[in-house]
């Protein structure tokens, strides 16, 4: 879970599709687990598009395809719209993915995203549509995700580009650190806002 | 300095701001239900940690619950332990729950307005994208993740990056017809479901101030199918009489004392918004989806729209989209037949959204082949519906109101469309397989989906009223 996150060098799985949201990362009827097992989660990551309705492998999609492989999602504009449910980075991080790149990200799910030390990536259209370029062109395609730098570089195309993340936000992933360890440690403050809070 | 009603919200609840980090925000309600809460629960156990305030924590069951025999145990063995989990944590950290069958139970985003719990000035948060509905009682009150309900079950506060600011508004007075929900879904497609990421919404204007507080709700409950971390209204004459008298809002003099403050929560007038938008009620119509994210909608006597002027990645997914929904570029939707009729949600599951169904089946018959669920969106509305003797109007055209819960909006009790078939539903997302693997979704009004229930095909409810 609380995996530190430093400098990643991996090839990507390519899912150019905008829109996706978080009712097919993980269908509803797998919210129901009272635990937090990443593998139960990770095993349905896009179960309705990995599987066909009869349970055997839907060998078109892309998880099903033995030529991409790796620890970097790269998926359409607007990715994890929809539901809160954090089980859709749950099922991400479950699958083996510890970086998401995208042009946009639904706000709720790229929170969710850094609460478990999965890096959602924002970059450009262009530097996505070019990405996704050098992958078709070459599987073998490695990126570099570079947290200490913030910068992605495409090795295909030795374009590089830096991206946004807060200072805090930086430290926690960097040193495996969480908000609760942090907000509990600040309860005196919490109390004196009490004080003149109704 | 002149300030937006939500920069009043939320600076009168920053604890501190981190540096160059986000804001620790104050939280004066968290709602939980059953499916986002198990794991901060469980976390919480972990670590050692108990409630920091459970005084300010509200459970209750809704996602999982049956919408028949809530008397009897839940049949599904794994929703059953769900539930049971959420009694028992509840228990354990000393927590108020409604559970089934209590005449307080029903969906949190119903039952929080309903029972005086959701107030104007409020900070809420719930592990559910739709807590953005409180917003309409003039509150800042978003969805999160259960690592962030953690947050708040820990220290009742949450650490957020403060959202920019943007205000709607709607100018003139809505057409015969046109609900809260039309023009939710119209905003929709005219802005994408990610037109408003990153932001927190205030609706203005007259076509807004003119609805009611249910419609208010509705409108602001879809704020985030437009991406918006939140969406509010200012609070008025409608909030305020609509919060009276309600069970736990305030009462004498805390009221009097409440209501001074909440008369301060509006916009100054030369508050500036980081964005601004404009419509205009007139080019509203009654609204349809088509596709399988909330901004593929349209005028329900308008066309699919066709895919020139469309980039590849968009091309690509808007025509899996129709590949999905069995439908083509360029067809129109009237006079579709449809097999489901879905009234209910957090979305529209109030009283008024069954007084428009019943205004419009009232003396017509249920069409034979179409399959009818009608969802209170609590105890409260279902009794409501009786004392109204709406239930009668509904009962002699062939519907049967069921008990409360969310149901077939994300399908994780039995209530599911089947593969393959349309359903007209009231819900909020027309997501792939929301309502059930392979369901297809047609999102409209209560009015629209009532008109579609007794026809049996997708009919203009303005023919029918």
């Amino acid at each position: 879970m609380k995996q530190k996150f430093d400098i990643l060098t991996s090839t990507c799985v390519p899912l150019p599709l905008e829109n996706i949201d978080t009712d097919q990362i993980i269908p509803a009827r797998f919210l129901k687990a009272t635990t937090r097992e990443e593998k139960f989660f990770g095993d349905n990551l896009f179960r309705d598009w990995r599987y066909n309705p009869d349970g055997s492998l839907n060998k078109d999609f892309v998880l099903n395809n033995p030529l991409y492989s790796g620890q970097i999602l790269v998926a359409g504009k607007n990715f994890g719209s929809g539901s809160s449910r954090e089980h859709a980075a749950w099922a991400i991080a479950g699958y083996g993915f510890r970086v998401v790149v995208s042009s946009f990200f639904a706000d709720i799910h790229k929170n969710n995203e850094l609460n478990n030390f999965v890096l959602p990536v924002v970059v450009s259209e262009s530097f996505l549509k070019e990405l996704f370029d050098s992958i078709y062109a070459n599987p073998k395609t490695e990126v570099v995700v570079d947290l200490p730098r913030q910068t992605i570089l495409n090795k295909a195309t030795n374009r590089s580009e830096s991206f946004e993340i807060n200072a805090y936000k930086k430290h926690c992933l960097m040193n495996g650190l969480d908000d609760i360890d942090f907000l509990v440690e600040n309860k005196d403050k919490i109390e004196r806002f009490e004080q003149t809070h109704k | 300095m002149a300030n937006t009603l939500f920069d009043k919200i939320w600076d009168a609840h920053v604890v501190q701001q981190v540096e160059e980090g986000p804001t620790q925000l104050y939280i004066d309600r968290l709602y939980c239900h059953e499916v986002t809460s198990p794991q901060a629960f469980a976390d919480m156990r972990a670590r050692g940690l108990k409630c920091f305030r459970p005084e300010r924590i509200y459970c209750m069951p809704d996602h999982n619950t049956p919408t028949h025999d809530q008397d009897k145990p839940i049949a599904d063995p794994i929703s059953k332990a769900q539930v049971d989990a959420l009694a028992q944590n509840a228990k354990d950290f000393g927590l108020t729950y409604f559970g089934m069958m209590d005449k307080k139970n029903g969906i949190i985003h119903v039952v929080g307005p309903e029972r005086g719990l959701t107030l104007p000035g409020m900070t809420i948060v719930c592990g559910d994208s739709h807590t953005s509905t409180h917003g309409a009682m003039g509150a800042v009150a978003f969805g999160i993740g259960t690592s962030e309900v953690e947050m708040v079950m820990a220290s009742q506060c949450i650490l957020q990056t403060r959202p920019k600011t943007m205000r709607i508004t709607i100018d003139g007075k809505l057409g015969k017809g046109v609900t809260a929900k039309d023009v939710a879904l119209y905003m929709m497609a005219k802005m994408t479901t990610s037109g408003a990421t990153g932001y927190f919404v205030e609706y203005a204007g007259e076509a807004i101030r003119s609805l009611t507080m249910e419609g208010r709700l509705t409108l602001c409950n879809l704020s985030i199918e437009m991406g918006a971390r939140g969406g509010m209204i200012a609070p008025d004459e409608v909030t305020f009489e609509y919060v009276k008298g309600r069970e736990y809002a305030p009462k004498g003099e805390k009221w009097e004392k409440a209501l001074a403050y909440w008369k301060t929560l509006r916009s100054d007038d030369d508050a500036v918004f980081d964005k601004e938008v404009r419509f205009k009620a007139e080019d509203i119509q009654p609204m349809i989806t088509y596709g399988t994210n909330p901004g593929m909608g349209m005028a329900i006597n308008e066309a699919i729209p066709v895919t020139e002027g469309m980039s590849d990645v968009e091309k690509t997914s808007f025509e899996k989209s129709l590949n999905y929904m069995g439908f083509e570029a360029g067809q129109k939707l009237l006079g579709k037949k449809i097999d489901y009729v879905f009234l209910g949600a957090c979305t529209n599951g109030r009283i008024e959204d069954f007084r428009a169904f019943a205004s419009i089946v009232k003396g017509k018959k249920k069409a034979a082949h179409v399959t009818a669920w009608l969802v209170p969106g609590s105890w409260m509305v279902k009794e409501q519906i009786q004392s109204e003797g709406l239930d009668k109007i509904l009962e002699d055209a062939g519907f049967e109101i069921r008990q409360p819960g969310c149901s077939a909006c994300l399908a994780m009790n039995d209530d599911k469309i089947p593969s393959g078939k349309y359903a007209v539903s009231t819900s909020n997302r027309n997501f792939e397989g929301r309502q059930g693997p392979g369901s297809r979704t047609l999102l409209a009004s209560p009015l629209t989906a009532a008109a579609a229930a007794v026809t049996g095909v997708i009919t203009d409810p303005r023919e029918l009223m």
